[in-house]
C-alpha cells in the first residue's frame, strides 16, 4: 500500500501536442481515485504514466514518497487490470493468476503460489475455472481473471484502465459493485480511468476530471455535482447534463430566454457585472409546480412553458421545453458540447418530473424551479460564478471521514 | 507521419524508428530482390545478344533480334497456345471442383472437416514431380492399370499409348495437375465461404431464396473477391507449368509449354541469347496477366497474397 | 453448417460424400505406393494390385544400384531445404516482425516487392542465373540452390508470418511489464509462446515449398554434388538398359513423400490457417 504524487506531469507527444498538461494529483494511502474525462482527455495517459508504460516528459512521479519517474515498470509494483483485460492466452486461469509470482523465481515456494492463486480465485468466485484456458471463459469471468492476478500481487497500488467498458450493462453494473468491495476490503490504493460517469460517481472517494490533458477539478463525486468549478465539470457531471440557460442578471432578476427568475443576492452580485451568463440548472432542480408543497415553492419560483414531448422511464420522467438561444453563447456552448463529446449542442431544457405525472407532449405546464440551487457560469472563461468552495471542501471531507471509517471497519473485520 | 520539423524529438523518435524497421525488413527485401530483380534485368540484356554458350565468341549484339526470331517462329506460337490451353482448361476446372470440396468441407460436422481437411492437404504438400510420376505410370501403356479398367469406354483400349498423341497427353498432364492445385483453391474459396455473413443466408431464407438462388445472389457474389485472388493467382501458376510436362512427355507429342521451350533453349541449347528474351516474353506475360486482372476485374491483389503465394508450384 | 443430428439419409450421403473426397485426395498416392512394391514382372502386368508385394524397390534405392544416385540426392534435398527454410523464417521474421510493429516508410513496398516475386515466372530466373553461377562457380553448389529458393520461400514467409504477427495482442508485453517482468521476460514469456506457432507454421510452409522445387533443381546442377530429389527422380535408370526405371521411381517417391504426409497430419490445422491467413483478413 502506497500513497501516489503526481507534481506537474506532462507527456508530450512526437508532434509537441501535450496530451498530459502539468497535472498534479496527490493520492493518499488506501484511497480510490477516480480519472475520468472524454476521449482524448489524457486520462488513460496519466495511468499508463504511473504504471511505467509511459515515458514522463516532464514533471514528477512518487510513489510511496520515492521518485519512480526512471524506473521500469516491474520496480514500481503496481497492479494493471486492461481494458481488454490482457490475459495470456497460451495459459490456463491458474497460470494466469500465478503469472506475477513466477517471474520472480525463488521468491515463492510451489505451496505459496498455489494458495494464494486459491485464495485469490475463491475470492472472485473463480475456482472451479482454474483449469481453463482464457478463450473458454465468459466477459465477467475474464474481468475476474484480470483481477486475480492483480490481487496475488500484493501490489502497492492497482491501476484500473476503463476495466469494465466491454461488459454488457448488467455485468458492468455487478463487476462495479465487486470491484468497489473488493477495493474497500483489501484497501489498496487504486486508480480507476473510465468515461463513464456512474462508475466514475459511484466508485470514487474523489474523482479527478481531465479535459485535453488538462486537470479541471479534483474532488469528491458530491463536491462535483454540487460545487462544479466550471462549465465544463458542470456539464459533464450528472446524466441527463446541466442545462445552461442564457441570461442576464438586471437587479435580482434574471432575464432568461424562459422567462425571468428572481435570484437571491449574493448570486445576483456575483453575475450582475457580466453582459451574458450561463445559468447552470440541473433537471431534478425543477419539478411540477402543483406537486411543490407551499414550504418548498418560497425556495424558489413557478413559471409556464409549453413541452415540445416528454419521456417516461418508469422510475423517472423527463419534460423537454424548447427554447429560442441566445447567439452570444452558442459559440460556447457549442465547444463545450464537442469537449463532452456530445454531437451537438441542444437548445431544449430538460426538466425532471415525477414518474407519476400525467402531464405531455404539447400541453402548457406551470413549472416550477428551485432557484438557490442554480449556478451562474461566465461564458467568456467557463468559471462558476458562484461556487461556495468553503461548502465543497465540506463535502470532500465528509467522503474522506466516511472512507477512513470504512476501512477501520473492514480492518476490524479482517483481525477478528 | 510526422516528420516535418527536423529538431523535434518525436520526429527524431519517428526516425529511429525507420532505421530500425529498415534494419529488420532490409536484409530480406534485398534477397528477394537479389534473386529476381537483378536476374530478370540481366536477362533483359542478354536478350539483346545472340549468345551460345558453344561457341561464346561470337556473341554479338542484334537488338531484338532475338524476339524477332521468337515471334515469327510458329514452335513458340504453338507452345503459347498449349500453355494458355492447358491454363485456361486447369483453372476452369479447378474452381468448379475447388468450391464443390469447399462447399462439402464448409457444410460437414466438425469432426468430418478435419478429416476431409488432413486428406486434401495430401496432394498441396506433395512434390508436383512425385503427382507426376503417380499419374504417368496410372496411364502408362507398360505399367499402367487405366487401360485394364477402363478398357470398355470407347476409344481406349489396351494397347492406347496415352502420351504419344497431344490430346490424351495433355489430359492426363492437366489431370495431375488438377489433382494438385484443387485443394489450394478449395481452402481459398473454404475461407471465402466462411465471410459469408450467416445473418445475410438466413435473411435470404426467410425472404423465399432457393439454394440455388442463395448460392447465385448471396454467397458467390460475397464470395468475389475471394474467387478472383484464387483464380488469378492459379492461373500465373498453371502459366508457369513445367514438372508435369517435363515429366510426362518432356514436350514430346506437341506438348512443349513455355517454360519447357525456355528451358530447352538455355539448358540443353545453351542458348543464352533466345533463352533470356523467351524469359523476358513470360515475364512480360504473367505482368499483362496481372495488369488485366487489377485493371478489368479490379482485384485487389493484397487482400489474398499470403494465400495465394503459398502453394506449391511455380 | 450441418444440424447436430443427421437424419439416415444425410448419413449415407455424408458417407459417401466423404469417400468420394477420400479417393480424390489419395488414390493418386496409393496408386504409387502399390507401385512401389511391385516385383518387376508385376510392373508389367498393367494391375493395380501386384500379385506378389516385395521390398526389392527400396533395396535398390538405399543399399542397391540406385543407392548413390538416391540417397546423395536425398542428403542434398534435406541439407538445401532445411537451410533455406530455416535462413527465410529468419529472415521473414524480422522483417515481419518490423512490418507488424513498426512504423516505416516502404513497408508497402516490401510487402508489394513480396507479392512481386511471388508471381514470378521460375524459368525467367532460371536462364540468366544459369549463365551468371557459371561464371562465378555457384553452378551445381548447395550454395547455388539455397539463394534461389529463398525467392520462393521468403514472400510467402513474409506474408503469412506479418499476418500472424499482426493478430498478436502485442499489449501482453505490457501487461507483463506491469506485473513485475523484466523486457527480456515480458519477451520471452509473452510474446514468444503467442508467435512461436506462427513461425512454425510458416516454417512449415516454406519447407513444403522448397521441397517441392523441380526447375531450379534440375537446371542448376549437373551431378550429385547438389541435385536435389525431384531432380535426381527424372534421371534414374532401370537395373539394366532394357528395364524401365518405375519400381525405384515409386519406392524413391514415397520415400519422398513421407515427411510431407506426418506434416500435414501432424499439423493440418495451422497449415490450412497460415495458407489462407491474409486470404480471409480484408
Amino acid at each position: 500500500m502506497a500513497s501516489i504524487s503526481i507534481r506537474n506531469l506532462v507527456k508530450e507527444y512526437g508532434d509537441g501536442y501535450p496530451a498530459v498538461n502539468d497535472v498534479s494529483l496527490e493520492i493518499e494511502d488506501g484511497e480510490f481515485v477516480i480519472l475520468v474525462g472524454p476521449s482524448g482527455s489524457g486520462k488513460s495517459t496519466v495511468l499508463r504514466m504511473i504504471a511505467g508504460l509511459e515515458d514522463i516528459t516532464s514533471g514528477e512521479l512518487l510513489i510511496d514518497g520515492e521518485r519512480v519517474n526512471e524506473k521500469p515498470p516491474r520496480e514500481r509494483n503496481v497492479a494493471m487490470v486492461f481494458q481488454n483485460y490482457a490475459l495470456y492466452p497460451h495459459l490456463s486461469v491458474y497460470e494466469n493468476i500465478a503469472f506475477p509470482m513466477r517471474l520472480h523465481k525463488g521468491q515463492f515456494s510451489k505451496e505459496e503460489v498455489d494458495q494464494k492463486v486459491r485464495k485469490a480465485a475463491e475470492t472472485l468466485e473463480l475456482t472451479e475455472h482454474l483449469d481453463r484456458k482464457p478463450a473458454n471463459l465468459s466477459g465477467g469471468q475474464r474481468q475476474r481473471v484480470a483481477m486475480g492476478r492483480a490481487i496475488v500481487r500484493e501490489a502497492a497500488a492497482f491501476l484500473f484502465d476503463e476495466p469494465l467498458s466491454n461488459l454488457d450493462a448488467k455485468l458492468r453494473g455487478q463487476m462495479r459493485t465487486e470491484i468497489s468491495q473488493l477495493q474497500r476490503r483489501l484497501n489498496t490504493t487504486s486508480v480507476y480511468v473510465t468515461h463513464d460517469q456512474t462508475e466514475a460517481m459511484t466508485l470514487g472517494d474523489r474523482v479527478a476530471v481531465l479535459k485535453k490533458g488538462e486537470l479541471q477539478q479534483v474532488a469528491s463525486p458530491r463536491e462535483l455535482y454540487e460545487q462544479p468549478l466550471n462549465l465544463f465539470v458542470a456539464g459533464f457531471i450528472g446524466a441527463p447534463s446541466m442545462n445552461f440557460l442564457p441570461g442576464s442578471v438586471e437587479g435580482t432578476t434574471l432575464k432568461t430566454p424562459i422567462g425571468e427568475i428572481e435570484l437571491n443576492e449574493k448570486q445576483a452580485e456575483a453575475g450582475r457585472d457580466k453582459e451574458v451568463v450561463l445559468a447552470g440548472i440541473r433537471p431534478e432542480f425543477f419539478d411540477e409546480a402543483s406537486q411543490v408543497d407551499a414550504s418548498q415553492r418560497a425556495k424558489g419560483q413557478v413559471f409556464t412553458a409549453e413541452l415540445s414531448h416528454t419521456e417516461w422511464l418508469g422510475n423517472e420522467q423527463y419534460a423537454y421545453v424548447n427554447y429560442e438561444n441566445d447567439p452570444r453563447v452558442t459559440d460556447v456552448l457549442q465547444s463545450l458540447a464537442e469537449d463532452m463529446d456530445a454531437d451537438e449542442l441542444r437548445t431544449q431544457l430538460v426538466v425532471a418530473v415525477d414518474a407519476m405525472s400525467t402531464i405531455r407532449g404539447g400541453d402548457t405546464a406551470e413549472l416550477w424551479v428551485n432557484t438557490r440551487r442554480i449556478h451562474l457560469f461566465d461564458p467568456a472563461t467557463g468559471e462558476n460564478l458562484t461556487r461556495d468552495a468553503e461548502a465543497g471542501a465540506r463535502l470532500t471531507e465528509m467522503a474522506r471521514e466516511d472512507r477512513q471509517r470504512e476501512a477501520e471497519r473492514a480492518g476490524a473485520k479482517l483481525s477478528s | 507521419m510526422t516528420a516535418t520539423a527536423e529538431k523535434n524529438p518525436a520526429s527524431r523518435r519517428a526516425r529511429q524508428e525507420a532505421r530500425l524497421g529498415w534494419y529488420l525488413a532490409g536484409p530480406a527485401f534485398l534477397v528477394m530482390l537479389a534473386v529476381t530483380a537483378y536476374p530478370i534485368a540481366q536477362a533483359l540484356f542478354d536478350s539483346l545478344f545472340s549468345h551460345r554458350l558453344t561457341a561464346p565468341d561470337e556473341r554479338e549484339f542484334i537488338g531484338l533480334g532475338n524476339y524477332t526470331t521468337i515471334l515469327t517462329d510458329p514452335v513458340f506460337g504453338r507452345a503459347m497456345a498449349v500453355t494458355l490451353f492447358i491454363t485456361v482448361v486447369t483453372v476452369a476446372v479447378e474452381l468448379v471442383l475447388g468450391f464443390a470440396l469447399a462447399l462439402v468441407m464448409h457444410k460437414a460436422l466438425k469432426r468430418l472437416r478435419g478429416l476431409l481437411r488432413t486428406s486434401i492437404l495430401v496432394p498441396y504438400g506433395i512434390i508436383t514431380v512425385v503427382s507426376a510420376f503417380a499419374w504417368y505410370y496410372m496411364f502408362d501403356i507398360n505399367s499402367g492399370f487405366i487401360n485394364s479398367w477402363f478398357s470398355w469406354v470407347p476409344g481406349i483400349t489396351e494397347d492406347l499409348d496415352w502420351f504419344s498423341n497431344f490430346w490424351t497427353a495433355v489430359t492426363v498432364i492437366m489431370l495431375s495437375e488438377i489433382w494438385k492445385t484443387t485443394p489450394f483453391i478449395a481452402l481459398l474459396l473454404l475461407a471465402g465461404l466462411a465471410q459469408v455473413p450467416d445473418d445475410l443466408l438466413e435473411a435470404s431464407r426467410v425472404d423465399g431464396a432457393t439454394w440455388w438462388q442463395q448460392m447465385y445472389k448471396v454467397i458467390i457474389p460475397n464470395m468475389k473477391a475471394a474467387i478472383m485472388v484464387a483464380v488469378l493467382f492459379r492461373a500465373l501458376d498453371a502459366f508457369r507449368i513445367f514438372d508435369n510436362v517435363f515429366i510426362m512427355t518432356g514436350g514430346e507429342a506437341g506438348t512443349e509449354v513455355l517454360a519447357l521451350l525456355t528451358y530447352h533453349q538455355t539448358i540443353s541449347r545453351l542458348e543464352i541469347g533466345l533463352g533470356s528474351a523467351l524469359s523476358v516474353i513470360m515475364f512480360l506475360c504473367v505482368v499483362l496477366m496481372c495488369w488485366a486482372a487489377i485493371k478489368l476485374f479490379n482485384v485487389d491483389l493484397a487482400r489474398g497474397t499470403d494465400a495465394s503465394s503459398g502453394k506449391g508450384e511455380k | 453448417m450441418a444440424a447436430g443430428k443427421l437424419t439416415s439419409k444425410q448419413r449415407v450421403a455424408w458417407t459417401f460424400l466423404t469417400i468420394g473426397v477420400l479417393l480424390y485426395a489419395l488414390f493418386p498416392v496409393a496408386s504409387i505406393f502399390v507401385t512401389s512394391f511391385k516385383t518387376q514382372a508385376d510392373l508389367g502386368s498393367n494391375q493395380f494390385w501386384p500379385t506378389t508385394w516385395t521390398w526389392d524397390n527400396y533395396e535398390m534405392i538405399f543399399v542397391g544400384g540406385a543407392q548413390e544416385l538416391f540417397l546423395t540426392a536425398l542428403r542434398n534435398s534435406i541439407g538445401i531445404t532445411l537451410i533455406a527454410t530455416a535462413v527465410a523464417v529468419v529472415l521473414s521474421t524480422l522483417c515481419a516482425y518490423a512490418i507488424a510493429r513498426l512504423n516505416f516508410p516502404g513497408k508497402r513496398i516490401i510487402l508489394g516487392t513480396a507479392l512481386a516475386v511471388s508471381i514470378f515466372p521460375v524459368i525467367s530466373v532460371v536462364t540468366p542465373l544459369f549463365n551468371l553461377w557459371r561464371t562465378i562457380g555457384l553452378y551445381d553448389t548447395w550454395l547455388g540452390l539455397i539463394i534461389p529458393y529463398l525467392s520462393l520461400t521468403l514472400p510467402i514467409s513474409i506474408w503469412t508470418l506479418s499476418a500472424f504477427f499482426r493478430q498478436i495482442p502485442w499489449e501482453l508485453e505490457q501487461a507483463a511489464l506491469v506485473d513485475g517482468a523484466t523486457q527480456w521476460q515480458a519477451f520471452r514469456k509473452a510474446i514468444v509462446p503467442l508467435a512461436a506457432p506462427g513461425v512454425f507454421t510458416t516454417a512449415i510452409i516454406a519447407f513444403f515449398i522448397a521441397w517441392n522445387d523441380f526447375v531450379y533443381g534440375i537446371s542448376l546442377t549437373s551431378t550429385e554434388a547438389a541435385r536435389p530429389v525431384p531432380a535426381a527422380l527424372a534421371f534414374f535408370t532401370g537395373a539394366s538398359q532394357f528395364e524401365e526405371p518405375t519400381g525405384a521411381i515409386s519406392a524413391a517417391a514415397i520415400v519422398v513423400t513421407i515427411p510431407v504426409v506426418v506434416l500435414v497430419l501432424l499439423f493440418q490445422r495451422q497449415i490450412v490457417s497460415g495458407l489462407t491467413q491474409g486470404a480471409v483478413k480484408g
